[in-house]
């Protein structure tokens, strides 16, 4: 693995090695002196072109506890403002010996780009509607912690299929570790060719909770989406959000996950996101550890 | 003027049907005599054993950029690209900056094919002025500039009301309207087809559908107006089943493919190479084949390029912010014969999409053999196998699909008004 640009690529088996440094990942996490020596004197790049916190913040962590520099160059501080274009400006901070870029941006297809013209590992930190891996590996990581193994599990996706990086991702990683996924939404949020990446799209939350262990609601942006893809928030959190009554379609031990920021009271009651079968704030903290392996395996010197 | 033979080509003449081993003589810039083993004396002897001669091959669609936009193309540039391609006409649309929606400007592009173009250069003027879908420009004024159709392309008439008054005023000086069709508020931010791949990718989609519903509203209006329509690049198989339709029903219309669309589908997209983002995308293996059927039983009339240069550094950036469109003068030809190695096509059908139609639907000179005819030919090496480069391509932009693609065939002399303005440099 050269670059992490998406799950698409991967085998189960890569997904696997991930999964099993990020084990190791969690243990330092959990230490009183959060940091190890394992990258020191490496320099890491956070080129985030989109505004984000918690990935953003997700990924210095991770670089700070394996004592790499961390820099972070956001769109309105950098020279795009200037009108040099991306490949530019990328080749540029790598000239400057960074030995890996974290990317971010609103575009599809911005990290491969970037990753066959600068010679330097490249992380998708999630790019337009394309993918948003390392989201996918955490998540995939905090089921295995709740459930043991994705095989066989039934996970129902809610939301935005269409805009979602997350879906997407999700989709690739899940179904790779042997799971069957459904992805709900109105039709509207289903995208043409679902169905190709061997899921199954449903059009109800019965339909899509029905026996599932595992439920991943995804945020709805409403600025954008109201009006457009569905008439207002009010309907769609009454027929698409999740409450206790909804999560009665699920298995009974069923988790909850949410890639955030949450929009309470939309795609997600606030009774759920606070309760037991919640798994959001879990999916945090192995989000910093599944970054850490990430950058490990990336830029250590290992094969 | 001197007195060339070319000996031993394969004519192939879709205007007559003539597909035969034959000498052919040029003098003073005409086709003058035909038959095997023509005697007597001559100037220069062109040995021409396995190779097809054709007449030179007419585009119909092609960006050439000049005035505006010189550093992507100009017309000097864009027409090398075409005779190196085995075109010896091409056909300039109207967005340049400014836009050719004047007689002046008309006049200007014709000045300048004249002062710097190895080919011979026709111009299709604005059908609106500015490009804007609101008024329609001066088109009397341009026809008798020279224009030879009228279209506003890319910028598409959205208001049907004008579109009609369009096709009737251009019906009245006897000239067609081509009309690029998508509807844009369908289309939306769609950047490729809309399907799995586009899904697989996060690309915003553009659904076949908004091409087949301002198909069917033009065709709709040419049967209202009586008006000769043309349909650029149909990209939609569906597309080709309204327009056979409307071809029954005896409405006036006319139609183009691309070679890239006759080639590629969207899977290409996967990779985000912005060389294949155009408009409209690349579509899918079924539309694919329907557009082939489409040209084969003739509903499709013509290929036309629809070649688009842009410049490295435009289409060197994130997929969503390219700009649509690639080059194709110099690979339609090789795109085509891939299909007659295949046994698709028949060579003499090929050249009739290529060169003989193409000329009808403008009503322009060439697409013949014909004694007397102007000498506007193309000799092809039907089977050496070559590799595109960005270096060998002579259109001043490299934006093709087909870079280190090989195909099998391609153009080893052109010829223009007689004078030999193209002959491939052995490697």
């Amino acid at each position: 693995m050269k670059h992490l640009l998406g799950i698409e690529t991967l085998s189960r088996e890569e997904i696997e090695r991930i999964l099993e440094t990020t084990q190791a990942m969690l243990e330092i996490s959990q230490r009183e002196v959060k940091r190890v020596p394992t990258l020191r004197g490496r320099t890491i790049i956070n080129l985030f072109l989109e505004p984000s916190t918690r990935t953003r913040v997700s990924f210095e962590i991770a670089a700070k506890r394996l004592s790499a520099d961390a820099i972070n160059v956001s769109a309105s501080g950098s020279s795009l403002s200037k009108a040099e274009t991306l490949t530019d400006m990328a080749k540029n901070l790598v000239a400057m010996n960074a030995d890996l870029l974290v990317v971010r941006d609103r575009t599809a297809g911005v990290p491969q780009m970037l990753a066959e013209r600068v010679r330097a590992p490249v992380v998708n930190a999630g790019d337009g509607t394309h993918e948003h891996p390392t989201q996918a590996l955490l998540d995939a990581f905090t089921i295995r912690q709740a459930l043991g193994s994705l095989d066989g599990r039934r996970i129902a996706i809610v939301g935005d299929i269409a805009h979602s990086r997350v879906a997407r991702s999700d989709i690739y990683a899940f179904t790779k570790l042997g799971a069957e996924v459904r992805v709900a939404g109105p039709p509207t949020m289903i995208p043409k060719g679902i169905e190709m990446m061997g899921v199954k799209p449903c059009h109800s939350m019965p339909e899509a909770l029905d026996g599932a262990d595992v439920v991943v609601m995804l945020r709805i942006q409403r600025e954008r989406l109201a009006g457009a893809l569905f008439p207002s928030v009010r309907e769609y959190a009454a027929t698409f959000g999740l409450g206790f009554q909804s999560l009665r379609y699920a298995k009974p031990n069923a988790i909850v996950l949410h890639p955030g920021p949450v929009n309470r009271g939309v795609e997600i009651a606030a009774e759920v996101a606070d309760a037991e079968p919640s798994r959001i704030l879990d999916q945090v903290t192995n989000g910093v550890a599944v970054r850490m392996a990430v950058l490990y395996l990336l830029t250590g010197n290992h094969s | 003027m001197s007195h060339i033979r070319i000996k031993g080509a394969r004519l192939l003449d879709p205007s007559t049907g003539l597909d035969e081993v034959q000498d052919l003589d040029i003098e003073d810039g005409k086709i003058v005599k035909k038959g095997r083993d023509l005697s007597g004396s001559a100037d220069e002897w062109v040995e021409a054993d396995g190779k097809w001669l054709v007449p030179g091959l007419i585009d119909i669609h092609t960006h050439l950029r000049e005035p505006g936009f010189e550093y992507k193309e100009d017309i000097a540039s864009g027409a090398r690209s075409a005779v190196q391609g085995g075109y010896t006409t091409v056909c300039c649309m109207a967005n340049t900056d400014p836009v050719n929606d004047s007689p002046a400007i008309t006049e200007f592009i014709y000045r300048r094919a004249k002062e710097t173009a190895l080919a011979r250069v026709h111009v299709i003027a604005a059908a609106t002025q500015g490009l804007r879908g609101e008024i329609m420009s001066e088109i009397a004024g341009l026809a008798g500039a020279g224009a030879v159709a009228f279209s506003d392309d890319g910028e598409v008439i959205m208001d049907a009301g004008v579109m009609r008054r369009v096709l009737e005023y251009a019906s009245g000086v006897g000239r067609p309207v081509i009309a690029h069709c998508e509807d844009l508020n369908l289309r939306g931010p769609g950047v490729v087809h809309e399907g799995a791949h586009a899904t697989c990718c996060g690309l915003a989609g553009s659904p076949a559908e908004a091409e087949t519903i301002m198909v069917a509203r033009d065709l709709e209006l040419a049967r209202l107006t009586g008006a000769h329509l043309h349909i650029a690049h149909v990209s939609a198989g569906r597309s080709v089943e309204l327009i056979r339709d409307a071809k029954a029903a005896g409405v006036r219309v006319t139609a183009e493919v691309t070679p890239h669309h006759l080639y590629l589908t969207d899977e290409a997209i996967r990779g985000y190479n912005t060389h294949t983002k155009m408009a409209p995308p690349l579509r899918t293996a079924q539309d694919r084949e329907l557009l082939w059927e489409g040209l084969i039983d003739g509903t499709l009339d013509c290929v036309a390029t629809d070649h688009a240069p842009h410049a490295d550094y435009e289409k060197d950036v994130e997929f969503d912010s390219a700009p649509f469109g690639i080059v194709g003068l110099e690979t339609a030809l090789p795109v085509v014969l891939s299909a007659v190695h295949a046994e698709r096509i028949s060579a003499l059908q090929a050249i009739m999409r290529m060169s003989t139609t193409p000329a009808k639907i403008l009503g322009l000179p060439g697409g013949t053999l014909d004694l007397g005819a102007p000498a506007d030919l193309a000799l092809i090496d039907p089977n050496t196998v070559w590799k595109v480069q960005a270096r060998g391509l002579a259109s001043r932009s490299k934006n093709s699909p087909f870079l280190d693609h090989e195909f099998q065939g391609r153009t080893v002399e052109t010829y223009v008004g007689g004078q030999r303005v193209y002959k491939l440099e052995e490697a």
